[in-house]
């Protein structure tokens, strides 16, 4: 018992290091910007009235860290007046400041475009799932054979595609050569189908080779035997008993994998302009140099992605009793 | 090796004789666009046809080899140049080193998705060819220092490096001559997957308006180019050339990769 809480005393402290780490890096990497933000979102015309304005109220015009350095001056120590701690009040009141653009709150912004990425993460994982596990096992059943090798190879040209060669060619084929489906935007359920197979595409091909080499290790298993001894069919061995086993590590990876999805649906909805936080990080942000709005989409993006790595962990531990005594 | 370790090989070595003799293979200039020769099909003069601004596309498929392979290599060079050092302090003096780096560091850059630090440091450097090597530069390195470090510690406490020890060679002579070239296999397995992982990035950041500024035919940038509606209508094959490119070398690096790691592993070698 001692053991177990001081291992989740351990995770915690690892999961609130990387945490906040993360936010210090997206807090200092605004200080990267060549030059002036503000300069940079007014325009040189601006009046300097107007840019004085501007950093007050953005908290720009404060020191950018708790020491800073000048030539002349040496090393100056700034005390806890400084933008670092104004982020970080900021965020643990739930807060990330408003946009330099639109002067909203981020917040807003990326609340209402969040649902519509996890919506196409999780579209994705679905493709993903439903096209692995039935390859998979085909190639770990048959392992060896003509057919095993062929999918391997499918597999790996899968994972070597990336979703910005994926999408236009399925966007060619279905929207502009059949007509099917329409090529971008986020209206109807029709719309999903083609940014789901693009985002899903790699990680049904990785998923493949985990499925096929876990239902192969399982196959050789004792209890595999006994089934097969108690005269159940094939079939019945292989989908009942072995892919029950066989999926544990799968689980894993696909909470690994939700994780890379969300970083990687940061490309697939500029392909279909799929309204979710890629797009709004892209276009919003990075494009026009919303640097608090760049702030708040990638702090939100990765807490997501080590949350769901978090889950996974949890999860995994709950589906595999073998794990959790040790 | 099997068969596709050398298709991967092979696939390279034209990739990199492409890329060196660039200016003699290409065809046309790849910067000039003719608008009197927008979207055309492959033809004689132009073997891959013209994008939607008249650019031969064979042409810019050829330079933009050099692009990929040069963002490769250095990525390659600088993140396993840093990743193998210090991995192997914090596997050779453990201690307070090894847990800041591994306990620390790794998990950190574990908890964290590449590419979208990647982005995110782009996004506030401004876009550009340097700016993109060093961000994937500091992605990169995490993966080299992580096999060094667990390959140093085991062969640590190899004999050989104690005799070695015992003789008393200095610490960086046992890292760089006893301990180094026995880590060395698996680190050739992580820089060929690595240049997969790099032509990728560059590939991705560029198509997000990221990476290399648009008139340089990088693969990325004429994807992103090639896929509006006007040119998937008009001209397919815009999309095709780069896209096939960038497929293949990364499936050669994986294929290389792959076969390597076989290779050099004799307990996963079939045969």
């Amino acid at each position: 018992m001692k053991h177990k809480l001081l291992d989740i005393a351990r995770r915690v402290l690892i999961l609130l290091l990387v945490v906040w780490t993360v936010v210090s890096l997206v807090t200092i990497l605004i200080e990267l910007v060549p030059g002036d933000p503000a300069t940079a979102i007014l325009g040189d015309a601006a009046t300097p009235e107007a840019l004085e304005q501007f950093r007050r109220k953005h908290g720009l015009d404060r020191p950018a860290f708790f020491f800073s350095y000048a030539e002349g001056e040496g090393l100056r120590w700034n005390g806890a007046e400084n933008r670092y701690v104004d982020y970080w009040r900021l965020i643990l009141r739930g807060d990330m400041g408003n946009s330099f653009r639109t002067d909203r709150p981020v917040r807003e912004l990326i609340l209402s475009r969040y649902g519509a990425t996890i919506q196409l993460a999780i579209a994705a994982l679905l493709v993903a799932v439903s096209i692995a596990v039935p390859l998979g096992v085909v190639a770990g059943t048959n392992r060896g054979n003509l057919l095993d090798n062929a999918l391997s190879v499918v597999a790996l040209v899968g994972i070597s595609l990336p979703s910005f060669v994926v999408g236009p060619l399925l966007i060619y084929v279905f929207a502009v050569w059949l007509g099917w489906l329409s090529p971008s935007g986020r209206f109807g359920w029709s719309s999903i189908i083609l940014p789901a197979i693009t985002l899903g595409a790699a990680l049904s091909a990785l998923l493949t080779r985990m499925v096929r080499s876990s239902v192969i290790e399982e196959m050789g298993e004792d209890y595999v035997r006994t089934a097969r001894a108690k005269g159940l069919n094939e079939r019945t061995v292989v989908y009942k008993h072995v892919l029950k086993n066989g999926l544990i590590p799968v689980v894993t990876i696909l909470g690994l994998q939700l994780g890379v999805l969300l970083a990687g649906a940061i490309i697939t909805e500029k392909i279909f302009n799929w309204p979710g936080l890629g797009l709004l990080l892209v276009e919003e942000g990075i494009n026009k140099r919303d640097y608090r709005l760049v702030q708040g989409c990638v702090l939100v993006i990765s807490v997501t992605y080590i949350l769901a790595n978090t889950l996974t962990d949890l999860l995994y531990r709950r589906l595999d009793p073998r794990i959790r005594v040790s | 090796m099997n068969r596709l370790a050398y298709f991967g090989l092979a696939f390279i070595v034209l990739l990199v004789l492409v890329a060196l003799f660039a200016p003699w293979i290409a065809t046309h200039d790849v910067g000039v666009p003719d608008l009197l020769a927008r979207y055309k099909g492959p033809s004689a003069e132009h073997w891959l046809g013209t994008d939607a601004t008249g650019r031969d596309i064979f042409s810019r498929v050829v330079f933009g080899a050099r692009i990929s392979l040069q963002v490769g290599l250095v990525v390659v060079s600088v993140s396993s140049v840093v990743g193998i050092t210090i991995g192997a302090l914090a596997g050779y003096y453990g201690g307070w080193i090894d847990r800041v780096v591994s306990g620390y560091l790794f998990n950190v850059f574990l908890a964290f998705p590449g590419l979208l630090l990647a982005i995110a440091m782009v996004a506030f450097l401004g876009a550009g060819l340097n700016k993109l090597i060093l961000a994937l530069c500091v992605i990169g390195w995490v993966g080299y220092a992580r096999v060094m470090r667990g390959q140093v510690l085991k062969v640590r406490e190899y004999d050989f490096v104690q005799a070695a020890r015992a003789l008393g060679a200095r610490d960086w002579r046992i890292l760089f001559f006893h301990v180094l070239p026995n880590a060395v296999q698996p680190l050739i397995v992580q820089a060929s997957l690595g240049m997969a992982g790099a032509v990728l990035s560059e590939a991705s950041l560029s198509f997000l308006g990221l990476g290399v500024p648009p008139p340089a035919p990088s693969w990325g940038v004429m994807l992103e180019e090639a896929r509006d509606l006007a040119t998937l209508q008009r001209a397919p094959h815009a999309m095709l050339a780069p896209g096939l490119a960038i497929a293949l070398t990364v499936l050669a690096f994986n294929f290389l990769g792959d076969g390597l790691r076989e290779y050099l592993d004799p307990r996963q070698r079939k045969r």
